[in-house]
């Protein structure tokens, strides 16, 4: 049908990216870097030989996850990695048993912080069901 | 059977734009689509639903206002640690919360006609639609 390509333009912008290797990030804030080998207008994504990879401060862990189909709703952005940047960068990276128990010692300490901050909001008459986790 | 096939044609020519009409999806409001193609080569920044501001050379935009940007610079940088080997992005148009642009390449004058003109349009597409549902 006629209507078609004018419809699919996200097509256009992405088709260079393919093949490449792209950092994509997730709505719930997850880092995904894998090849990408297929894509359509939503941007629901196929990424090969993905790594989800988990940074904490300075440092940053990586867990290997395949293939990854992601549904495009999910994706906030694509990057595309340039290798002479990614090796100079000032992280260092750690065993992903590491970076598990640091994100979780973080997780928890923001947890107490916001405990924290919002039984003093409440007490002053603020609303404090907000939370960050999904902003969209 | 008939009536059936006759239905689903009718339900088509409503909700999809007919290839034969000029310009682009002529009954859908493309206006900021159009605007922001003429925005495409300017520095902008544009900030997502999860904080992130990401400033850098427009390079394309597409009809759900996803954008591509080159040359990209996080503004916030030491918190998105991420995003330091990433040169050019895509960011996908649903998580987008502000776009800036420069003053001086925006004509105001010129975007508020053409809104008010699109209105208008759609208005009287929406007039001529009438009788053909009612008929249907």
């Amino acid at each position: 049908m006629s209507f078609v390509p004018q419809f699919f333009t996200t097509a256009e912008s992405l088709v260079d990216s393919l093949d490449k290797k792209l950092l994509v990030v997730l709505r719930d804030g997850r880092k995904i870097i894998g090849i990408l080998r297929s894509y359509d207008q939503f941007a629901n994504l196929v990424l090969q030989d993905s790594l989800e990879r988990i940074y904490v401060g300075d440092a940053y862990g990586d867990i290997e996850r395949g293939v990854f189909i992601i549904r495009g709703e999910n994706v906030v952005l694509l990057g595309e990695i340039d290798g002479d940047t990614e090796d100079a960068l000032p992280l260092r990276q750690l065993p992903i048993e590491d970076i598990l128990q640091m994100q979780r010692e973080e997780a928890e300490e923001k947890a107490r912080k916001d405990r924290l901050r919002f039984q003093l909001l409440h007490k002053q008459g603020f609303s404090v069901d907000f939370t960050d986790t999904d902003l969209y | 059977m008939g009536v059936a096939a006759n239905s689903h044609v009718v339900i088509i020519s409503i909700n999809l734009p007919s290839p034969t009409k000029s310009g682009l999806l002529s009954d859908t409001p493309m206006l900021f689509y159009s605007f922001f193609k003429t925005q495409v080569g300017q520095q902008v920044t544009i900030e997502l639903k999860n904080d992130l501001a990401i400033q850098g050379t427009l390079e394309s935009v597409d009809q759900f206002l996803n954008f591509k940007l080159k040359d990209i610079k996080v503004v916030d940088e030491e918190r998105y640690p991420h995003m330091m080997s990433v040169k050019n992005c895509f960011i996908r148009g649903s998580v987008v919360r502000y776009v800036q642009l420069s003053p001086p390449t925006v004509d105001t004058a010129l975007l508020q006609d053409a809104a008010r003109r699109e209105a208008q349009s759609t208005q009287q597409m929406q007039q001529q639609n009438k009788p053909a549902v009612a008929a249907a």
